[in-house]
């Protein structure tokens, strides 16, 4: 394609604005904490003197980031594993032409238009030990001791307490995944599936050989979208659980928080973000990577 | 052409970016001659908003010329006021004065890196050093000077108890720690939560802690804690670790779950019998309409009687305050017998001085203020006043470890290493 000099200096002029913007505020910021990240700086005067490493091995030392790393791992696999089959189960059963289609669609995807805030306190009320769906289960007979987000149980590093976190992720965003599954249902076309059927293959057949299949890019896309969500969770935890007991429910997010902006050690908070963004890029970069050279 | 409107659309917007940011950082320079007060507080709730603007309108009757500006930062028990604070004050771009914990909290924060003016000669040329406690000047001071004036006191070492519970149970409240064990030990075989404790917030722990401290250590120990003078790893310490310990057998089992007013509320609501917690618990329990002495009580912390755990609340005068002759002029009226004596009945704290107005008190802060005269006064360490936010935070970690883990060694050690890289 040939383009006349003219265009190519509108065209940078164009996106000139928003690379300056990104360039400083999300790129020069992430230089920014870097070096915080291997200063001195507590209180609150900065403090560039360089240490090295130090804030990166004394978190990596501590228990608490420990615990915040196995957290954040437990936290996101169950939270992606939910979602993803929660949300093709919806969406599958949705678009099997069921009366009422849209009906069930907005019901399932309204959580996502709550905040995490929200959510956090809504669960927080409903989890809560002695006066929330445990009175429920009491009246019904069920064994109603759960200490929900309270127990701090451990079994082979994942804490029991979790589980209510997860839930309550996974109800505001298994709608999320529904909506971009059922527009993956949508887009498989019916020849397929009908041609699978004339040669006599089962249901169950179709949706593992034929749908499932289909659906793997989209899957993928969830399956990132979710991942860095949950990898950088903070908003919910902080409404709905706090650090919990023995930091049953603490997460790398609330940790550089509390170590920044009420502890104001700003180097090793600025190093817990880093290990975050660290975690993300980790997800995010190589599906970028991918879909770049797809596009390609 | 389109293309070009777009151009001129984005290049217009970067424009109008530039002195907005310019804006925001420089607004200092564009201020009047000290025509104004700007207070950031992060006072939101009812009785303490309605205190601090009494507090306003007693300064404006006097200075009606000044120009006062409430700069209110809600949210997240001051750390959001915190961080907007800390933007402002290293931005070069400094409020007037602003709420801050006296004590450590406002010394290792923001007068040892040289961003406060020290205060001393309001005090002095007022001729009021004598009416404010010297163990409070003590804490408020750093190499000799004050650097903040009290508006408020509140005390950390108050057991609020249920009294129906007590009376039905034909029990005494605890005043000795050997008491408590003996007391909670009944109350549990009868089936009632002894020790209501809340864990939310991170820090309900320490503040139950500091108490326990206190008890084992005595005034001039625990003072010791905080200046290296007490060893964190010494058998004393341990001690009181091993009390706070066996006090957790007494706990309710959602101790993680909830805030201290929710813990106040168990009590409040018979499903708890005692709770550790500062004297704002007084002021909900007025607010939720109980009548003190009568639904509920009040003891010293058992073990800590003839002591004052004291935190408060200061305003101080920064470096580059854009209006510092306003700022003198608020923290004398602060510093006054009626600025202290508007402030504090509304608030529920008791006045920084000793010569208050005691008509204007209830029955609670009149006890509480007959101690302050009386009993050693020490600083809390859960709410900024013994110890530097940096240490505070990460012994407040080290707590939400011992409740679960219960490893007495392990936190002493790690208390210890905390103090020798805070404590001067």
């Amino acid at each position: 394609m040939i383009r006349s000099k003219r265009e190519i200096r509108k065209a940078v002029l164009l996106v000139a604005p928003s690379i300056v913007l990104v360039g400083v505020f999300v790129y020069g910021f992430i230089l920014w904490s870097l070096r915080t990240s291997v200063s001195a700086w507590e209180g609150i005067r900065p403090d560039y003197t360089f240490v090295g490493l130090q804030n990166y091995i004394n978190l990596f030392r501590s228990t608490r980031f420990q615990i915040d790393l196995w957290n954040t791992a437990y936290f996101t696999l169950f939270f992606i594993v939910l979602c993803i089959s929660l949300g093709f189960l919806l969406a599958f059963l949705i678009n099997r032409n069921v009366r009422g289609e849209d009906i069930f669609r907005t019901i399932y995807l309204f959580p996502m238009a709550l905040s995490f805030i929200v959510t956090g306190v809504v669960w927080r009320w409903m989890l809560n030990p002695t006066f929330g769906v445990n009175v429920i289960l009491a009246n019904l007979g069920l064994p109603s001791d759960w200490g929900w987000y309270t127990d701090p149980t451990r079994i082979a590093g994942f804490h029991v307490a979790l589980t209510a976190l997860i839930l309550a992720a996974a109800w505001q965003f298994a709608g999320y995944t529904m909506a971009i599954f059922l527009a993956g249902l949508r887009g498989i076309p019916s020849e397929v599936v009908e041609s699978a059927r004339i040669d006599g293959a089962s249901e169950i057949y179709i949706v593992r050989k034929v749908i499932v299949p289909m659906l793997k890019p989209i899957t993928l896309s969830a399956v990132i979208v979710l991942g860095h969500i949950s990898l950088k969770i903070f908003d919910l935890v902080m409404a709905m659980t706090g650090r919990g007991p023995r930091f049953a429910t603490d997460f790398p997010g609330v940790f550089m928080f509390e170590t920044t902006f009420t502890g104001n050690r700003y180097g090793e908070g600025a190093a817990i973000s880093i290990v975050m963004l660290i975690m993300v890029a980790v997800v995010v970069v190589p599906y970028l990577y991918y879909s770049f050279k797809r596009e390609d | 052409m389109k293309l070009r409107k777009l151009v001129a659309l984005s290049a217009g917007l970067l424009l109008l970016l530039i002195p907005m940011v310019a804006l925001a950082g420089g607004g200092a320079e564009e201020e009047r001659e000290e025509e104004g007060l700007e207070i950031v507080t992060w006072w939101t709730a009812g009785g303490e908003a309605e205190a601090l603007s009494a507090l306003i309108d007693l300064y404006r009757e006097q200075y009606p010329d000044v120009q006062v500006m409430n700069s209110t930062v809600a949210g997240g028990g001051g750390s959001q006021a915190r961080g907007v604070l800390a933007s402002r004050m290293v931005g070069g771009n400094p409020p007037d004065t602003f709420q801050v914990h006296g004590g450590a909290g406002i010394i290792g924060t923001w007068v040892v890196d040289d961003f406060m003016e020290p205060v001393t000669h309001i005090l002095e040329d007022n001729d009021w050093m004598d009416v404010f406690p010297q163990d409070v000047i003590d804490i408020l001071s750093y190499e000799g000077e004050i650097y903040s004036i009290p508006v408020n006191i509140h005390r950390s070492n108050v057991m609020w108890y249920n009294m129906a519970i007590f009376e039905e149970n034909d029990l005494n409240p605890p005043e000795t720690l050997d008491e408590f064990f003996e007391v909670a030990e009944v109350l549990q075989d009868r089936g009632i939560t002894p020790l209501a404790l809340g864990g939310t917030d991170g820090w309900e722990p320490t503040h139950l802690l500091e108490s326990v401290l206190l008890a084992e250590l005595g005034a001039d120990g625990y003072r010791g804690l905080w200046n290296g003078n007490t060893a964190w790893d010494g058998d004393d310490v341990k001690a009181a670790l091993g009390t706070f310990v066996d006090m957790l057998d007494y706990i309710n089992a959602d101790q993680s779950a909830i805030t201290n007013i929710d813990a106040a509320e168990y009590v409040a609501e018979g499903e708890a019998a005692m709770t550790v917690m500062g004297d704002w618990v007084h002021g909900f329990y007025l607010a939720i309409g109980l009548t003190p002495g009568e639904d509920y009580g009040w003891i010293p912390t058992p073990g800590t009687g003839g002591n004052f755990i004291m935190l408060t609340d200061t305003f101080g005068l920064p470096k580059d305050a854009p209006n510092p002759n306003n700022v003198e002029k608020w923290l004398t009226v602060v510093a006054s017998r009626e600025g202290q004596d508007t402030f504090n009945p509304i608030k529920g704290s008791i006045s920084a001085r000793t010569d208050a107005d005691r008509d204007k008190y209830d029955v609670y802060l009149l006890s509480a203020m007959d101690d302050f005269e009386r009993d050693s006064i020490v600083p809390s360490v859960a709410h900024g006043a013994a110890a530097e936010v940096g240490w505070m935070s990460r012994l407040n970690d080290a707590m939400t470890f011992i409740v679960e883990d219960k490893d007495i060694e392990a936190a002493a050690a790690e208390m210890q290493s905390l103090a020798d890289q805070y404590a001067r």
